[in-house]
């Protein structure tokens, strides 16, 4: 799946978050993923949206958010130039014979227990999405009980930030006019 | 600083605004905002039903370029405006509903007519908001109005809790418009420069250029510089169902209408076309026909002030966002200016060709003097009788593509009718709003019999205050465009299609609406018929023309279908349509 992220400032208002919904089920766009928490300034939330390229028009899915009222910006987080990351909490199968094995798979993707029991261990991990695909993959193998995983945010690396990213319809004429 | 209710500030809001007229119907939880409504200079028109109200509000924001207003109550009230909301948003048609809402302990309990309308409205308006604090009432109806009117316009509507409307709302508006909070909200300004030089060099350059005009030519209000551009460049303009009269349809470059029912010239220009010059326009199924097969050789320039219609079905080769009117100003100054440098723009092979195709592939009916009565004649009488003067409303169906077909059009919002939503019932209504917006002149609507029956009941509302729009009901006793789907796709099995022409009795149906009633069958009564109709009257009329059942709308492209396989119809022969289907492009 080639998925985008795109990244959401909205204004942190009633009913915002259900006009974002609202539009990807009326416009028939398909969402992987979504995370609204919020920001450094408390009148601004940030939606972190994962779309599938694949069965849904990116582009279209920007312009078409930027649209929205309530919506502030909408950039797309390239993911080699972005920190991605998913939280996941696992509860997973653990004979007391295979607890050391699990505990040293844990260390390796750097998950955390942070729950026990005769025969289960409940594991933290933060990671991004493809290291937590893999730990789960991994967590599998030994019967995975329960999964929560939260959906994805990210950041752009580097000293940029998301207020300093032109207007897409300025975007657009600029690459249609070059 | 006045101490006002919040039902006080709501309705001063809406004179501050600008508002002369409401059009809507009360109910409990807006009766607050109804009892100064009493006392205000804005006018309100009580209409039958809701649905009456939104397509009322929609005529008089197309017949005048403002912004309508409809008003309703809680839940059903609400609920009844959704189809008309619908409608705006797919026609973007800048109106403003007033609901009342449940008071606010109460929201969410299911109390007695609650309807969650943001919630239900949320994909078919602009922008929508409950307004929780009665001190917001003034931002938040100014914001609306800015909202519905800038950009692309569109439907807001603004919902208010009965105890907002009953509770203390200080007054504090020392000029309006107040402050707005709307940091999200851009409106698309001025174009880029580089882009519209860009457009006018591919439009100079051009062999075999169209101008694609939709409705944002209109609402832009750009029709001036469309024609000096189409002149100046000597292009060739068809003008889609939401843009007629953009450009006279006497106007030599006119091609009349694209799309699914256009015109052959029209069609086959945009199939033929070495560039598409979209105006406002969306790349709508109905224009384009199959997509992947439309205009296959054109390169396209798309100017429109929404950035996400840019490339949504076509990807262009220019793009152009911004305010049509600064567009096309450009574009014109851009061309004239190359012209004066020595740029010669020649289309006079293809305008050849343009009229070749117009000569040989007309609209054409029948019209036996002793037989059935044709819609298409009863429209071209009207047009003839009228001058193309009148203000033109159509339901939905045949009768609205007869209409937009065989009236001759010549000059902008002289043409209104339901087009992206295609709601039928929406003629009656909108023709009272555009009457009332626009009270000196004949407002006619043409409707089916399918159509009238679902929102006759404003008649009443027209008879008693004195809005005298005419009603033409082109009475075929069926609803014609499924019948004639289900002719030419569902081999001839009439389901549920026929509503018989005589019940009810129109004639009787307008007089007791207080309205005059008229009936014509004959092709020899209809000049007289439209002569009485349509004389200056304090009331509606309603005429019943008894219209031939059989008649079909071509040219027709099936749905789905590529634009090349146009159908002329039964009109024309098997070798006219053959030579139609390879386009021959013979010159002259």
């Amino acid at each position: 799946m080639s998925t985008h992220t795109l990244s959401v400032l909205v204004e942190n208002k009633p009913g915002v978050l259900a006009h974002v919904a609202g539009l990807f089920s009326r416009r028939a766009f398909n969402i992987a993923s979504l995370a609204v928490g919020p920001t450094h300034d408390e009148r601004v939330s940030r939606i972190t949206i994962v779309v599938d390229g694949a069965t849904t028009p990116v582009e279209q899915v920007k312009k078409q958010l930027e649209k929205l009222v309530r919506v502030l910006k909408v950039v797309e987080l390239g993911n080699d130039e972005a920190i991605e990351r998913e939280l996941a909490l696992i509860k997973v199968k653990a004979d007391p014979a295979l607890r050391g094995q699990l505990l040293e798979v844990a260390g390796v993707f750097s998950a955390n227990v942070v729950d026990m029991s005769p025969t289960t261990l409940v594991l933290e991990a933060v990671a991004s999405p493809a290291k937590l695909d893999a730990l789960l993959a991994m967590l599998d193998t030994y019967g995975t009980c329960e999964l929560v995983r939260t959906g994805r945010i990210a950041l752009a690396r580097g000293s940029g930030v998301i207020t300093d990213q032109p207007e897409l319809a300025a975007t657009l004429e600029a690459e249609t006019a070059a | 600083m006045e101490e006002l209710t919040g039902a006080q500030a709501l309705v001063r809001s809406l004179e501050e605004q600008g508002v002369e007229v409401v059009f809507g119907l009360p109910g409990g939880t807006i009766l607050p905002t109804y009892d100064p409504l009493l006392s205000s200079r804005v006018r309100h028109v009580l209409v039958r039903h809701e649905q009456g109200a939104g397509h009322a509000a929609e005529g008089y924001a197309w017949a005048t370029g403002k912004p309508g207003v409809c008003m309703a109550t809680s839940g059903p009230g609400a609920t009844n405006l959704v189809t008309a909301l619908s409608d705006a948003y797919m026609d973007s048609v800048p109106i403003v509903a007033i609901t009342g809402q449940v008071g606010r302990p109460l929201i969410g309990s299911d109390a007695f007519q609650e309807a969650d309308i943001t919630g239900i409205t949320l994909p078919i308006t602009k922008h929508n908001e409950l307004v929780t604090d009665p001190a917001r009432i003034p931002a938040a109806i100014a914001e609306a109005f800015h909202i519905a009117t800038t950009g692309r316009p569109g439907p807001v509507l603004v919902d208010v809790p009965k105890d907002v409307q009953q509770a203390s709302a200080p007054w504090r508006v020392t000029d309006w418009p107040p402050a707005m909070d709307l940091p999200g909200y851009q409106v698309p300004g001025a174009p880029s420069g580089a882009a519209i030089q860009a457009a006018a060099q591919l439009l100079l350059q051009a062999r075999r250029p169209v101008l694609y005009v939709g409705g944002g030519v209109i609402k832009s209000d750009s029709y001036a510089d469309l024609l000096r551009l189409a002149e100046l460049a000597q292009a060739p303009v068809t003008t889609t169902l939401m843009a007629r009269g953009a450009v006279p349809d006497t106007h030599p470059l006119a091609l009349g209408m694209p799309g699914m029912h256009g015109t052959y010239p029209a069609v086959a220009a945009l199939q033929e076309a070495d560039l598409i010059v979209a105006l406002g326009a969306r790349f709508d199924d109905r224009v384009t026909g199959k997509l992947a097969d439309f205009a296959p050789r054109a390169k396209i320039v798309h100017a429109d002030i929404d950035p996400a219609e840019i490339g949504k079905n076509r990807t262009p080769d220019v793009a152009i966002v911004g305010d049509l009117r600064l567009t096309l100003a450009g574009l014109a100054d851009a061309v004239a200016q190359a012209i004066s440098v020595g740029a010669a723009p020649d289309t006079s092979d293809w305008r050849a060709v343009l009229d070749g195709w117009k000569r040989r592939f007309p609209l054409r009916y029948t019209q036996h003097g002793d037989g059935p009565l044709k819609p298409q004649y009863v429209t071209e009488r009207l047009s003839a009788m009228t001058g193309g003067n009148a203000i033109v409303v159509a339901g939905v169906g045949q009768h609205q593509m007869h209409a937009s077909q065989h009236y001759t059009f010549t000059r902008p919002r002289s043409w209104i009718n339901s087009g992206g939503a295609g709601t039928m019932g929406f003629a009656v209504p909108a023709a009272m709003g555009a009457q009332v917006g626009r009270p000196g002149e004949l407002v006619v609507a043409i409707d089916g019999d399918g159509c009238f029956q679902m929102t006759a009941q404003e008649l009443a509302t027209c008879a008693i205050e004195k809005i005298p729009i005419k009603v033409l009901i082109f009475n075929n006793g069926f609803l014609g465009m499924v019948r004639q789907w289900q002719e030419l796709f569902y081999d001839e099995r009439y389901s549920s299609v026929e509503l018989g022409t005589a019940i009810p009795d129109y004639v009787k149906l307008a007089e007791a609406y207080g309205c005059v009633g008229l009936r014509c069958d004959r092709a020899d009564e209809v000049d007289a018929v439209l002569d009485k109709a349509l004389a200056p009257s304090d009331v509606p009329v309603v005429v019943d023309f008894r219209t031939h059942d059989r008649e079909g709308v071509f040219p027709m492209v099936a749905a789905g279908h590529p634009n090349d396989d146009i159908l002329l119809g039964p009109e024309f022969s098997a070798d006219e349509q053959a030579a139609a289907s390879r386009r021959e492009m013979e010159l002259g």
